[in-house]
């Protein structure tokens, strides 16, 4: 029988940890459907904005705090988390509430990523329990801050496997004015991701460049932000630099929405199959997306980020064969859901587990082995 | 500042030593000579020297990894260098240790404008990393004031950060792959020309990790087309208090400039009398950067002097032309230029929340007269990272000390303001022993343990960052295993 465990403050978590017998699956809202075998230890009884202060763009949360919550937060002060993190329950079909522990322990990042950073761009601070439960806190609430070695971004991503999170604080930013989408229609992947390579290789500080395939009807989004009329100005020296990628071009008329669309990968939603996010550099992406055979492709940051939907079982892997760069299975089960790391980067990495969790209690076998 | 006492034994075997590291590198690039050594025994925190035992020039990761192998083999401790221009005694050698430098590893292995990154061997310095690509219009976007001289190795290592930082992001946000040759001399890659890691983060925590994990030989670098313009405005002040008050809310006006610059009057009137920058005779100014096309500029400067305006500035100088901007920098540039020709001084770096920029100011000011040493403050204050110069004289008895003691008062009292030790320096043997101050045992021990990982025996720059008592037991092991 496994149980459920809910504590309420970081010394019982704490307690927890250090008493466990067994492994345990770490679940913040549980809308990612990623646990392992064992009891259930939940964050949800660490709830809560500890400190946010505006004027120095830093929130502290402790690590069950609904996003639903800083969002509301930081929307009262006109700002905002700005690496704009995907809401899986969508693509998942999941319940439950996304986490800010979560954001920051699974390094959740959205289309905006390639301009502001991902989660671990912004993550400043951490306090953790080991798998020995001991509590350790890295990196603090100021913007820089290079005292000792950056633990902070080594939890960022790491899925539970070194500790359980008990408090993040986070670098926000301002939102913008308003925000505007060039739509350029009817480009192949490969035109589309050369264009969003001029796009970003443009003074224009483009915040998001993504392709949605379907010859013609086929549409390569590029985003701006910022004040009014610099928006307005960006928007046309942009038509102008792509005119040479395709005539046919508008401006959305809901850039919010569409972005959010790429972000949830909306497209995906209804479909069967496996869903792989595929990291490569940009210019690999349509041959990522020729070589997996795969039904459904979405292209983001820039062509860098591919979206792919394969047939249920598919080991995608083994079909692209090697590349630089990695592929994570998001939704379907059958393959590892983290790329196999290089035998050096391995023994690293199972090294730092086995420090931080010697007895292999924290999410056992979600990453490496 | 104490360092372990060297090994008996590994000097003992010097010779030994020197003869296989020259089967492996070309005489020259071995260098052994007492006379010779002594180029390397400081980086720019000169008030600590110490000739190294010897000193290796590789210009290729191969070379790295079979010096690496040898001194491995040999128990030889060894430190990374990079262009030694760190302020907290990083990359200061010991006496039974051979010094690694990268200086001669500086090509550019690949530039790609489509995906926008640049590769580079690790000892390129990081100005001409910008050199390569700005013909291009491109640039690097980290911008240390020590750009023409540092690498990028010593950037990798101390996360180092600059100006421009309070948009663009420090180091550890515009590197994407290294390099990097472990103690035992073997290669690992980590990260490349994609975004994140497809495991955990090594590549965020090798950055930042002080040359104690391994020795980064090459750099993927993300590289940015230039904005259209920069224009930087001037705001004097009568008080250091209103002016930090005064950066706090520019921040939440939404405006985001690109730098936000800080310096008191110690700092503005020695860098009038050197620079001659005509800046205004007040007590406090700003500068603060904007970037885009004229009209943005000017769209965004009006903004920032309109919130200005309510703080009583002295004075608020626009700048209209490539000309004026750089009249406005070229004070802040010769800063530290400025304050070294009428003193010797010791640059701290501790950072704080924003907020707390005017009780800080106003405690330093306390901490100044009650040690009886003067301090400047020029720094970057959109992210709240001070550097305090505290004037000394290095020629009078116990000076330093005060010195030392003082900035040790300034640390604590960013620590206790919820800030950190060092925002961009690192900590090196100067912020060593106030680790503890800011970590408990636990923090600093999961801290260690990342080092036990790569380098198991603690021979990579191991007297760093870690107080010399929480490291004893480790470093032991090391000798012990001779
Ligand atoms: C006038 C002046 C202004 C400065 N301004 C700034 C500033 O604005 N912002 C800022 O952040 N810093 C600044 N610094 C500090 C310094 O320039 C930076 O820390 C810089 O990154 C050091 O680079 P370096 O190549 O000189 O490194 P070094 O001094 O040679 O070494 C620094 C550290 O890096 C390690 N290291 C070197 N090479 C390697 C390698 N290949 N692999 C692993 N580890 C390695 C060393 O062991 C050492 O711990 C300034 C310094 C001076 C003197």
């Amino acid at each position: 029988m496994t149980q459920m465990m809910t504590p309420s403050s970081e010394a019982e978590l704490a307690q927890i940890v250090g008493d466990a017998k067994g492994p345990l699956t770490i679940q913040g809202g549980g809308t990612r459907g990623m646990a392992v075998d064992g009891d259930v230890l939940s964050t949800a009884g660490l709830s809560g904005i500890e400190l946010y202060e505006p004027g120095a763009l830093t929130i502290v949360v402790k690590a069950g705090t609904p996003v639903a919550e800083v969002d509301a937060a930081l929307a009262k002060e006109r700002q905002r988390l700005a690496f704009e993190p995907i809401d899986h329950r969508g693509l998942l079909g999941t319940k439950g509430t996304p986490t800010m522990g979560s954001l920051v322990a699974a390094n959740i990042s959205g289309p905006r990523r390639i301009q502001a950073g991902a989660a671990r761009d912004f993550a400043l601070g951490v306090r953790f329990v080991d798998g020995q439960g001991e509590i350790i806190k890295n990196g603090g609430r100021v913007m820089k801050n290079v005292t000792g070695y950056d633990l902070v971004k080594l939890m960022s991503g790491s899925h539970g496997t070194l500790g359980v999170l008990s408090e993040v604080s986070l670098k926000v930013l301002p939102m913008p004015e308003t925000e505007a989408t060039l739509m350029v229609h009817g480009l192949d992947n490969d035109s589309a991701v050369q264009a969003m390579a001029a796009a970003l290789g443009s003074p224009y500080d483009v915040t998001g460049a993504a392709h949605i395939p379907g010859g013609d009807a086929g549409v390569t989004m590029i985003r701006v932000e910022g004040f009014e009329a610099s928006v307005a100005y960006r928007i046309e020296q942009l038509r102008t630099a792509l005119a040479r990628f395709g005539t046919e071009m508008s401006v959305s008329e809901d850039s919010n929405a569409a972005w959010q669309d790429v972000r949830d990968v909306t497209a995906f939603h209804g479909a069967t199959g496996d869903v792989w996010r595929v990291s490569v550099k940009p210019s690999a992406g349509p041959d990522i997306v020729k070589s997996s055979g795969a039904e459904a492709a979405l292209f983001d940051w820039a062509g860098g980020l591919v979206w792919l939907c394969t047939e249920p079982g598919t080991d995608l892997r083994a079909r692209l064969g090697p590349i630089a760069g990695h592929a994570t299975l998001v939704r379907g089960s059958g393959q590892a859901r983290f790329h196999p790391e290089d035998a050096g980067v391995a023994t690293l990495s199972q090294g730092l587990r086995q420090r931080f969790d010697p007895r292999g209690i924290l999410n056992a076998g979600l990453m490496g082995s | 500042m104490e360092m372990p006492v060297p090994s008996k034994t590994v000097i003992a075997r010097k010779s030994r030593v020197v003869e296989r590291l020259m089967e492996v590198l070309p005489a020259d690039r071995v260098i052994h000579d007492p006379m010779e050594t002594r180029a390397y025994e400081c980086d720019a925190l000169t008030a600590y020297r110490c000739p190294p035992m010897a000193a290796v020039l590789p210009e290729t990761t191969r070379e790295v990894s079979d010096v690496l192998r040898i001194c491995h083999q040999e128990g030889v401790p060894v430190v990374p260098r990079g262009s030694g221009t760190s302020l907290a005694g990083g990359a200061l050698p010991t006496a039974d240790c051979v010094i690694l430098g990268v200086a001669r590893m500086n090509d550019v292995l690949e530039t790609n404008y489509p995906d926008r990154y640049v590769r580079v061997q690790t000892g390129r310095t990081n100005l001409s990393v910008t050199g390569a690509v700005e013909e291009d219009g491109f640039f690097y976007a980290p911008d240390p004031s020590s750009q023409l001289a540092c690498a990028i190795a010593g950037n990798i290592a101390m996360n180092s950060g600059g100006a421009h930082c309070l948009k663009y992001g420090v180091t550890t946000n515009n590197l994407m792959g290294v390099t990097m040759v472990k103690m035992d001399g073997s290669v690992v890659t980590i990260g490349g020309a994609h975004l994140d890691a497809g495991g955990l983060d090594l590549l965020g925590l090798i950055c930042g990790s002080e040359g104690q994990l391994g020795v980064v030989t090459e750099a993927t670098l993300r590289i940015l087309h230039k904005p259209e313009g920069a224009r930087p405005v001037l705001v004097g002040f009568d008080d250091n208090e209103v002016a930090g008050a005064c950066v706090s809310d520019i921040i939440k006006a939404g405006v985001l400039p690109v730098a936000i610059e800080f310096m008191d009057r110690l700092c503005i009137e020695t860098t009038e009398n050197f620079a001659k920058a005509g800046y205004p005779d007040c007590n406090a100014l700003l500068i603060i950067e904007v970037e885009g096309s004229e009209a943005e500029i000017d769209d965004q400067l009006s903004r920032i002097v309109e919130i200005a305006k309510r703080h009583d500035p002295v004075e608020i100088r626009e700048s209209k032309s490539a000309e004026e901007s750089a009249k406005i920098w070229l004070g802040r540039k010769s800063a530290f230029g400025a304050i070294g020709q009428i003193s010797d001084y010791m640059c701290l770096d501790g950072t704080i929340p924003v907020s707390s920029l005017p009780m800080v100011l106003r405690r330093i000011g306390e901490l100044s007269e009650q040690f009886g040493l003067q301090v400047g403050n020029v720094f970057h204050a959109g992210d709240g990272n001070m550097h305090p110069l505290i004037l000394f004289d290095a020629n009078k008895e116990g000076d330093l000390e005060l010195c030392e003691d003082m900035g040790a008062e300034i640390l604590k009292l960013c620590v206790d303001a919820g800030g950190c030790l060092t925002g961009e320096h690192g900590v090196g043997i100067e912020k060593r022993d106030l680790m503890g101050y800011q970590y408990a045992p636990a923090d600093l021990e999961a801290q260690m343990a990342v080092k036990d990982v790569f380098d198991p025996q603690w021979l990579l720059n191991a007297a760093k960052v870690f107080p010399l008592a929480s490291s004893q037991e480790r470093r032991a092991d090391a000798i012990a295993a001779e």
